[in-house]
């Protein structure tokens, strides 16, 4: 496991190299918000979570991880190769016909690390909370880890999951929010805006922290780290997540228009020209 | 021809209150979530003994389900109880993807399914329930007919791994099933021997297809009465055998003609042995207000209606 920055940053940067190769082969799959949480997943998977790569759907005496907001299976994927579950070579398959790697995770296929179905928005939050309560009745005090898009918010399903965590004090729980502003039909100011994000967490009783530097490893290690800390004291946790969407790639940076789009040859080429090779493709 | 006796009126509803409760006492595993409908539900006992192990999520069916595909990473066997409607319509895409598709050992435990439900009106009175449920790959679709057998079906299914949805209802019908009967899942209960028409039923409807078999053996004819307690897996080979001999069939149901129990035996009938059916069930229409022996008698969902299908049916052989 790296534990230096460089070493870190190199884990990041191969990460953003699979996520444009995975969408750019099959020409299609979700680059912008996968390359935004590239630094999340990896502080998550190789700084932050304790896990066993011999998976075991129950996950006892283990962290778990549950993606929300599972368009971004190209990251999750990655990482996951990366940090051991299954063989990184087979991120080739993503989204072929007979893969593990579908276009959004499932444990259909069996595939290991995925311990639920995710895509249709608005159901992760209220799976983590049901994992948390269900560790909190096994007396493990591993923690669970949620991610969540921020336009995935205006799904209401999540509301009655924060009324629920805050009342029952799911105080296990570390939610994040991918704050990167953007959604499929433009930005979410735009599309539905959301108000004050923070104060409406607030508002439902939790405990919020921000990482306004979410594409800096260090700070997003830091700021996980400080949420660990407010985590068993009454108050389910919620980490609101400054990204970048398409960060790392220059003309994918800043806008929605790479929500759901693959690059084209060109494009894959400039964009591993500014991620060199580190850790070694598939 | 075979007799059974009611034992005593009681509603479906408190047989899935005490086979909760039972297995409170004997498996550690079960949990209960309930969205604010616990006396409806009759999960108050479960709920007094094993505090620590039920779930209030309040009136929020989609956190519900969610968390409930959540605990059974852990190994927990959560349960889940709501009217029917709000069980299975209002969370098809939560069932569909955190349950069906994860596959997830959740049991959904849906009461005041169909007309039974009574005054509160049609939207209640889901009657497409089993239809979205059975559509789902992996889904286990239940619909008990008494107090005993929902008591047994409940303990049955927390052994099962797999999602299921159990349906029962609101009010006090007989009860006739022994109540030492074991539940087999999937496993057809032919409850009279007969020679003129199958009548295969679910739900409700069971204890009218007995009474519509006595009818008919005042007219001379003599009715096989099978209770399908399971309409997924259906139990083919028992439809089979039966209308081997018979020759002609009538399912009967408290569901949309579209998508419930007589749709999935047509299939079974036509795949291997076309046969003359005929339907008991709603006729793709929603319900209303009354009392349920009212609204079963309006649409058709009683004995008497069972006796005149049988007769149709047995003139179209």
């Amino acid at each position: 496991m790296p534990h230096n920055t460089q070493q870190l940053e190199d884990f990041v940067t191969q990460v953003r190299r699979d996520i444009l190769r995975q969408v750019h082969k099959v020409n299609s799959g979700h680059p912008g918000g996968s390359l935004g949480c590239a630094e999340f997943f990896v502080a998550l998977y190789q700084e932050i979570m304790e896990y066993s790569t011999d998976f075991n759907m129950d996950g006892k005496n283990e962290d778990l991880f549950f993606l929300s907001n599972g368009h971004i299976s190209p990251v999750f994927y990655s990482v996951l190769a990366r940090s051991g579950f299954f063989p990184v070579e087979e991120l080739a398959t993503f989204r072929h016909i007979d893969s593990r790697l579908q276009g959004h995770p499932t444990t259909h296929e069996g595939l290991p690390g995925i311990r639920i179905a995710s895509g249709s928005l608005g159901q992760g939050m209220s799976v983590a909370i049901g994992a948390a309560e269900a560790k909190k009745l096994n007396k493990d005090t591993h923690l669970v880890y949620s991610l969540h898009g921020d336009g995935e918010l205006q799904e209401g399903q999540n509301w009655e999951a924060i009324m629920y965590a805050a009342a029952h004090k799911v105080d296990n729980l570390i939610a994040t929010v991918d704050l990167n502003g953007q959604q499929i039909d433009g930005s979410t100011d735009d599309v539905l805006p959301m108000g004050n994000i923070k104060d409406k967490f607030l508002a439902f009783g939790w405990e919020v922290l921000e990482i306004e530097k979410g594409n800096n490893i260090v700070e997003v290690i830091k700021g996980i780290k400080e949420a660990q800390q407010l985590t068993g004291k009454g108050k389910p946790v919620c980490i609101l997540l400054h990204t970048v969407m398409g960060n790392g790639v220059d003309f994918m940076m800043h806008t929605h228009a790479w929500h759901g789009k693959a690059p084209n040859d060109e494009q894959l080429a400039i964009g591993l020209e500014q991620n060199p090779e580190t850790l070694g493709d598939y | 021809m075979k007799k059974y006796t009611d034992t005593g009126k009681k509603d479906t509803r408190s047989g899935f209150g005490a086979g909760l409760a039972a297995l409170g006492k004997t498996n550690e595993n079960v949990v209960a979530l309930c969205a604010d409908l616990t006396g409806s539900l009759k999960m108050d006992e479960f709920k007094a003994n094993h505090p620590e192990r039920f779930f209030q999520v309040g009136i929020a069916e989609a956190n519900m389900i969610g968390m409930a595909a959540g605990m059974t990473i852990g190994g927990k066997i959560p349960f889940t109880g709501t009217f029917a409607n709000f069980s299975t319509g209002r969370v098809y895409d939560q069932i569909r993807q955190s349950v069906a598709y994860s596959g997830k050992n959740v049991k959904i435990c849906a009461s005041h399914a169909g007309l039974t439900l009574g005054e509160d009106g049609a939207t209640h009175q889901i009657l497409e329930d089993i239809g979205l449920m059975k559509m789902l790959p992996g889904m286990t679709v239940i619909n008990t007919c008494d107090y005993n057998q929902t008591k047994a079906a409940t303990m049955a299914i927390a052994e099962h791994e797999g999602p299921v949805y159990l349906r029962f209802g609101r009010p006090k019908v007989a009860n006739f099933t022994p109540e030492d009967q074991k539940f087999e899942i999937g496993k057809a209960i032919q409850l009279t021997e007969g020679n003129d028409v199958t009548i295969v039923a679910t739900g409700h409807l069971v204890w009218e297809a007995l009474k519509a078999a006595e009818q008919l053996e005042e007219k001379g004819i003599s009715a096989e009465v099978i209770n399908i307690h399971t309409i997924k897996p259906l139990d083919k080979e028992a439809i089979l055998n039966s209308v081997k001999k018979t020759k002609c069939i009538v399912t009967a149901e408290e569901h949309n003609h579209l998508g419930g129990l007589g749709e999935s035996v047509a299939r079974v009938l036509a795949e291997n042995t076309p046969t003359p059916q005929e339907f008991i069930a709603t006729d793709d229409c929603f319900g209303e207000s009354g009392t349920p022996d009212q609204l079963m008698e309006k649409y058709g969902l009683n004995a008497i209606s069972i006796v005149k299908a049988s007769e149709r049916v047995i003139k179209r052989k």
